[in-house]
C-alpha cells in the first residue's frame, strides 16, 4: 500500500464510534522512536491491540518545558536512537500500515518552524497525521501554524487549563478543531497519584462555553482516574506518563515490557465504559 | 496580553497555556509599576544604598595609551554581588513584593545571577528557590554556599546537560505549577514577553548613568560601546542609553569558545540560526531538525545556546553590531586589564575588553572613544583563571 493511501478515520468518527458502545476514547501516548523505533512500533501496535481509540504521538524535543521528567527521559533516549523529524514521520507512515485510528502529533513548535510551517503541516497530512499540538504555541503566536493546518486539512489542537479564563476559552475553541485538549493538573506532564475535584470542575467549565468535543490529558495514571475524567463529562482521556514508566521500568526485559503495557492498556480502556 | 512583545518579528510568548495567564499578570504589573512614583522611589533607594549606584565611568588610562584610544569602563563591577545582574534583580524583587507573590524562583548558570536574586530575597524576605544544573552545583560549590548563606535554596537539576538550560526549563516547570504564589525571576532579557522588555527596562540604568558621566567629561557622546552578550542583558542595558544616536556604533561580543568555526562555541547571534526557545523567537544554536545544540565559552555566563530577541532585532536591522572572541582571546584581556589597570574583571566582560582591544588595533579606530560595560568582576573566576593559566592556588 502506497503510505498514507489508508482511508484515515476522523476524530468526529471515532469519538462517535466509542459513544455509540457508551464509552469514551482512550488515548495512550508515546514518543516516536522511544526506546528504538523498532520497540516503539510495537508498543504502538500494543496500543492498538488493546483498545487504543486514537494515538498521540510525540515527537522528541531537547529542550520539552511542558513536560516532567518521565516524558523528558523519552525524549533523551528517542534522540539517542538518533530519532530525526523525518524518522518520526516515517514512524508515523509505518503505524499507518496496520491502523486507520486518528493520530495526533504533540510537538514543540521549533520542530515546526525549522522544517518549515507549510512543509511540515504538508508531510504530516501526506503520512496520514489527523491534528497538530504544539505544547509551546498560544493561539496568539499561531496564525501561520492555524493557516497550514487549514490548507491541507490537518486539525490544530490547542490546550486549555485551569488558569485559562472563560473568555480566553470562547477565544481559543474559536481557532480549535479536532478536540480541546484539557490539562487535568497544574503542572507538566507526569503520572500522580491523585487526580483532584478541581478536574471535573474544569471539564464542566469548558463543556459550558465550547461545543467541541474535549479530551483530557496530564497526570491520568490509573483506570480509576480515566473513569473519572470520562464520568466528568470528557470524551477521552490522554494517558502518558504512566505508560512511559512502563517502558523505562522494563528496557532490559522487551517482553516483559510489551506484556505489561499490553495489560495495563486493556484496565485502561476498559475503565472507558460509562 | 496588552502588548505583544515583539521586536520586529523576534519575540513573542512561545509558552504552554497554563503560563499565559502568569505571563499577562506580569506584563499587567510591569506596566503599572514601571512609572509609579512610589515603586521607583523605593526601587531607586535599593539601587544606591544596597547595590551602590551610580556606578563610575573609568578612564582607563593606561589601556588608553597603549591602545591609542580613548577607553572607558562602566564599572558594572563595582556593584553589590559583583556584577550588573542586581539592577535586574532588585527590580524584579520589588515588583514580585508589590504583586503580592510569597516565593520566587530563579535558575542560574555559574551562580552570579542566583547570588544576585538570593540577596534581594533576604532584602524584601521572600524565601528563594535557585535552579541550577548539577554540573555547575559541582563546579561552583562556593557560589553555592554563597546562595544558601543568603537563605536561598538551591535546587541541583539533573535532567538533560545539567547545565543552564536546563535549570531554565526546570524553573519554568516549577513555574507551571506554581503561578499563583510564585515569581520567576529570570536573569536576562530572554524568555517569553514580558521579560525581554522587563529585564531591559531595568537594567537600562546602566545607559542612562553612562550617557551622562560620558556627557560630562568629554562633552560628547563615545564613537563606540562595545559589550558582551550572553542572553544579552548588560548590552541591552548598556545600548539602551545611546539607540537613538545613530551615530554611536553599538558592539555586542560573544562568547566565541573554542572558535565561531568550532562545535564548542556559544556565539548564538554569530552562527545560530531563528527558532524557538524559552518561550520567544529568536536566533538558537541548533542542528538541522530543530534540536537545541549545547554551547560552549570558558565564561559560564555566556556558555547559553539562545540570545535575547531584540539583539536579534538589533543585529537583522544592522542597529549593532555582532561579532565574538575566542576563549583564548578572553583570556588574555583577563590578565591585561588586571595588570595594566589593576582591574579584574569577569570572564564575561573578559570578552567586551578582548574585542575592545582587537578593535583599537584597527588603524581607522585610532583615536576613538570607546565604552566598555565592565559588567562584572573577576572573583568569581580566579580558581578557573588559574587553572587556564597553569598556575597552582
Amino acid at each position: 500500500m502506497r503510505q498514507g493511501a489508508m482511508e484515515v478515520e476522523s476524530y468526529d468518527e471515532m469519538l462517535q464510534r466509542v459513544k455509540d458502545k457508551k464509552e469514551g476514547a482512550f488515548i495512550p501516548f508515546i514518543v516516536a522512536g522511544d526506546p528504538d523505533f523498532e520497540t516503539s512500533l510495537e508498543i504502538v501496535k500494543t496500543y492498538v491491540e488493546n483498545g487504543a481509540d486514537a494515538l498521540e504521538i510525540g515527537f522528541a524535543f531537547s529542550d520539552p518545558v511542558a513536560d516532567g521528567p518521565t516524558v523528558q527521559a523519552a525524549d533523551i533516549r528517542a534522540l539517542n536512537a538518533e530519532m530525526t523529524t523525518e524518522k518520526g514521520f516515517k514512524f508515523i507512515s509505518k503505524i499507518r500500515e496496520f491502523t486507520s485510528i486518528p493520530i495526533g502529533l504533540l510537538v514543540y513548535y521549533n520542530l515546526i518552524y525549522k522544517m518549515g510551517i507549510d512543509r511540515f503541516y504538508q508531510i504530516a497530512k501526506e503520512m496520514g497525521v489527523n491534528a497538530i499540538l504544539a505544547a509551546d504555541l498560544p493561539p496568539e503566536e499561531a496564525q501561520d501554524a492555524v493557516a497550514a493546518s487549514e490548507k491541507y486539512g490537518v486539525q490544530q489542537i490547542f490546550m486549555v487549563a485551569q488558569t485559562t479564563s472563560n473568555e480566553r476559552l470562547t477565544k481559543i475553541s474559536q481557532i480549535c478543531s479536532g478536540f480541546l485538549y484539557v490539562v487535568a493538573v497544574m503542572g507538566v506532564t507526569g503520572a500522580r497519584k491523585d487526580l483532584k475535584l478541581s478536574t471535573v470542575e474544569l471539564v464542566e467549565r469548558v463543556k459550558s462555553h465550547s461545543n467541541l468535543p474535549i479530551v483530557v490529558g496530564f497526570g491520568i495514571s490509573k483506570p480509576e482516574h480515566v473513569q473519572n475524567v470520562i464520568n466528568s463529562g470528557s470524551d477521552g482521556a490522554i494517558v502518558a506518563s504512566a505508560i512511559l514508566n512502563l517502558i523505562t521500568e522494563n528496557l532490559q526485559d522487551k517482553k516483559m515490557m510489551l506484556d505489561k503495557i499490553s495489560a495495563f492498556c486493556h484496565d485502561l480502556k476498559a475503565a472507558t465504559q460509562k | 496580553m496588552i502588548t505583544n512583545g515583539k521586536f520586529g518579528k523576534y519575540g513573542g510568548i512561545f509558552v504552554p497555556e497554563l503560563l499565559i495567564p502568569a505571563l499577562e499578570e506580569l506584563e499587567a504589573a510591569f506596566l503599572k509599576y514601571k512609572d509609579d512614583k512610589k515603586f521607583n522611589e523605593e526601587l531607586d533607594y535599593y539601587l544606591k544604598e544596597f547595590a551602590g549606584r551610580p556606578t563610575a565611568l573609568y578612564y582607563a588610562k593606561n589601556l588608553s595609551e597603549k591602545l591609542g584610544c580613548k577607553i572607558y569602563l562602566k564599572r558594572e563591577d563595582m556593584l553589590h554581588t559583583g556584577a550588573h545582574k542586581i539592577n535586574n534583580t532588585l527590580g524584579q524583587g520589588l515588583l514580585a513584593k508589590y504583586m503580592g507573590k510569597k516565593r520566587i524562583i530563579a535558575e542560574t548558570g555559574a551562580g552570579q545571577h542566583g547570588i544576585a536574586t538570593a540577596v534581594v530575597g533576604s532584602l524584601l524576605g521572600i524565601p528563594v528557590e535557585v535552579y541550577m544544573g548539577l554540573e555547575d552545583v559541582e563546579r561552583q560549590k562556593l557560589n553555592v554556599f554563597r546562595m544558601e548563606l543568603s537563605g536561598a535554596n538551591v535546587l541541583p537539576v539533573e535532567n538533560g546537560s545539567r547545565t543552564l538550560k536546563d535549570a531554565i526549563n526546570d524553573a519554568f516547570r516549577d513555574w507551571v505549577a506554581s503561578v499563583d504564589t510564585t515569581h520567576y525571576l529570570i536573569g536576562s532579557t530572554m524568555g517569553p514577553h514580558p521579560y525581554p522588555t522587563m529585564v531591559k527596562h531595568f537594567q537600562s540604568v546602566i545607559g542612562r548613568e553612562t550617557r551622562e558621566e560620558i556627557l560630562q567629561k568629554e562633552g560628547k557622546l563615545p564613537d563606540t560601546v562595545i559589550a558582551c552578550v550572553g542572553g544579552g542583558s548588560n548590552s541591552m542595558g548598556i545600548f539602551s542609553g545611546f539607540m537613538d544616536d545613530k551615530e554611536v556604533e553599538l558592539i555586542g561580543v560573544e562568547g566565541g569558545g573554542d572558535g565561531v568555526d568550532t562545535d564548542r562555541t556559544g556565539a548564538t547571534l554569530c552562527k545560530g540560526t531563528e527558532g524557538i526557545l524559552h518561550g520567544s523567537f529568536s536566533f538558537v544554536l541548533q542542528n538541522y531538525d530543530g534540536q537545541i545544540a549545547e554551547a560552549h565559552s570558558v565564561s559560564a555566563g555566556l556558555d547559553y545556546p539562545g540570545v535575547g530577541p531584540e539583539h536579534a532585532y538589533l543585529k537583522v536591522t544592522g542597529r549593532a553590531k555582532y561579532d565574538a572572541v575566542t576563549n583564548k582571546e578572553a583570556l588574555e584581556a583577563f590578565e591585561m586589564l588586571s595588570k595594566y589597570e589593576g582591574i579584574i574583571p569577569a570572564l564575561e566582560s573578559s570578552h567586551a575588553v578582548a574585542y575592545a582591544v582587537k578593535y583599537a588595533n584597527i588603524p581607522e579606530n585610532k583615536g576613538k572613544t570607546i565604552v566598555i560595560n565592565l559588567s562584572g568582576r573577576g572573583d568569581k573566576d580566579m580558581f578557573l583563571a588559574a587553572r587556564e593559566m597553569g598556575v597552582k592556588v
